[in-house]
């Protein structure tokens, strides 16, 4: 019955970082269930089709910052601040460029596609204009938020490397779908 | 990324070397993650008529993957360490896959229960038994899925004498990605029809 103990100890370990992660998640399908944002699906076609892309993404730029600072730091090759050091900026720069760079993909490639599958479609600049808004945002808090926390564990003695998955599940989640909504106000305004 | 020598980590922390390595990765993702992203599209009618199921949809983006990382990166640690043998019998395998699944039942019956609630508050409320059956047999099967995918993704990388860390949880996160709404609105259709 050692397995079965085994079992136990694990699930009692891992549940705590899974129900922050499952309450991010709700929170993040609240959004995106609320009025404002099933408006917003109906009056931009297109916005379902590269919901999936801008979510999932988002763990892959920000997850992989923070892997590597938190690298960075265990190698002794950064300091755990927020400094000029070439190493932090290249990477924090890298970052931006990613998140906003693959943001502004994904529109023009769901546009590409509903073209091509001659479906209706939002207007192009409409697209680019809600992932450049939201992927601006989103890449500004998410990268000063992942350092802030790799920083503030690593200072207390926490090993980031496992922290940073479920952090920026939890953060890409929640941050990204408020400023896909918020991108949508906006740019509902201005079109 | 294990870089010692100095010119060496310099090079790896340019601005260019970052891009070049992730951002065609980033490409090749966005547009396997198109495919989950034309089931939504294509359900268009039934998500925006029954928004609480896009309240699921988060949660079933991340959580297979969450669930397969765990997994994962357990059964590298314990191949590196040598207490895990890819045999069908093995028991520190199972004893990891059980606790997966009772992971997963806990969690996605959280979750039927917890978006129930939403639901009453922020659009036309759905019956609890309909959605509880959505989010307990789509996340059941995608717990599956990201077992079978763990496990196999594990072997592989170890087989081929990569270091699972760095190539089995990027796998499984984002297949499980891409699948969690794929099986999501499968299992919706067939309940709500």
């Amino acid at each position: 019955m050692a397995a079965r103990q085994d079992a136990w100890r694990i699930y009692r370990e891992s549940l705590p970082i899974l129900v922050v992660s499952l309450a991010g998640g709700v929170f993040a399908g609240s959004v995106l269930g609320s009025e404002g944002m099933t408006a917003g699906f109906e009056r931009f076609p297109g916005l379902l089709l590269l919901l999936p892309a801008f979510l999932a993404t988002r763990g892959n730029v920000y997850g992989a910052l923070g892997a590597r600072i938190s690298s960075g730091l265990h190698q002794g090759m950064i300091d755990p601040e927020f400094s000029w050091d070439r190493r932090l900026v290249n990477a924090v720069a890298a970052s931006f460029i990613n998140g906003i760079g693959i943001s502004v993909f994904i529109a023009v490639l769901s546009w590409g596609l509903l073209q091509v599958l001659s479906r209706e479609s939002a207007r192009l600049i409409e697209l680019v204009g809600i992932m450049l808004v939201s992927g601006v945002l989103t890449s500004f808090t998410l990268i000063f938020g992942m350092l802030a926390l790799v920083f503030a564990s690593y200072e207390y003695g926490l090993d980031p490397d496992n922290l940073i998955g479920p952090i920026v599940t939890t953060l890409g989640d929640i941050f990204g779908v408020v400023f896909l909504f918020v991108a949508i106000t906006v740019v509902g305004v201005i079109f | 990324m294990g870089a010692t020598d100095p010119d060496e980590s310099v090079n790896t922390w340019s601005v260019r070397s970052i891009v070049a390595t992730m951002f065609p990765i980033l490409i090749a993702l966005s547009i396997l993650e198109m495919g989950s992203g034309y089931v939504l599209e294509e359900l268009e009618a039934t998500y925006l008529a029954n928004p609480t199921l896009l309240v699921l949809v988060p949660v079933m983006i991340g959580m297979g993957g969450n669930l397969g990382a765990i997994l994962s990166s357990r059964l590298s640690t314990r191949l590196h360490l040598g207490l895990l043998e890819f045999d069908p019998r093995d028991e520190v395998l199972w004893t990891n896959v059980l606790a997966i699944l009772g992971l997963a039942a806990t969690i996605f019956t959280a979750l039927g229960i917890v978006a129930w609630l939403v639901g009453q508050f922020i659009a036309e409320p759905m019956a609890l038994v309909d959605l509880m059956v959505i989010s307990v047999v789509s996340g059941m099967v995608l717990a599956g899925l990201a077992i079978v995918l763990s496990v196999l993704a594990t072997y592989v990388s170890y087989k081929q004498g990569l270091d699972p860390d760095d190539t089995t949880i990027p796998v499984v996160t984002n297949v499980c990605d891409i699948l969690g709404v794929i099986v999501l609105s499968g299992v919706a259709i067939v309940v709500l029809n």
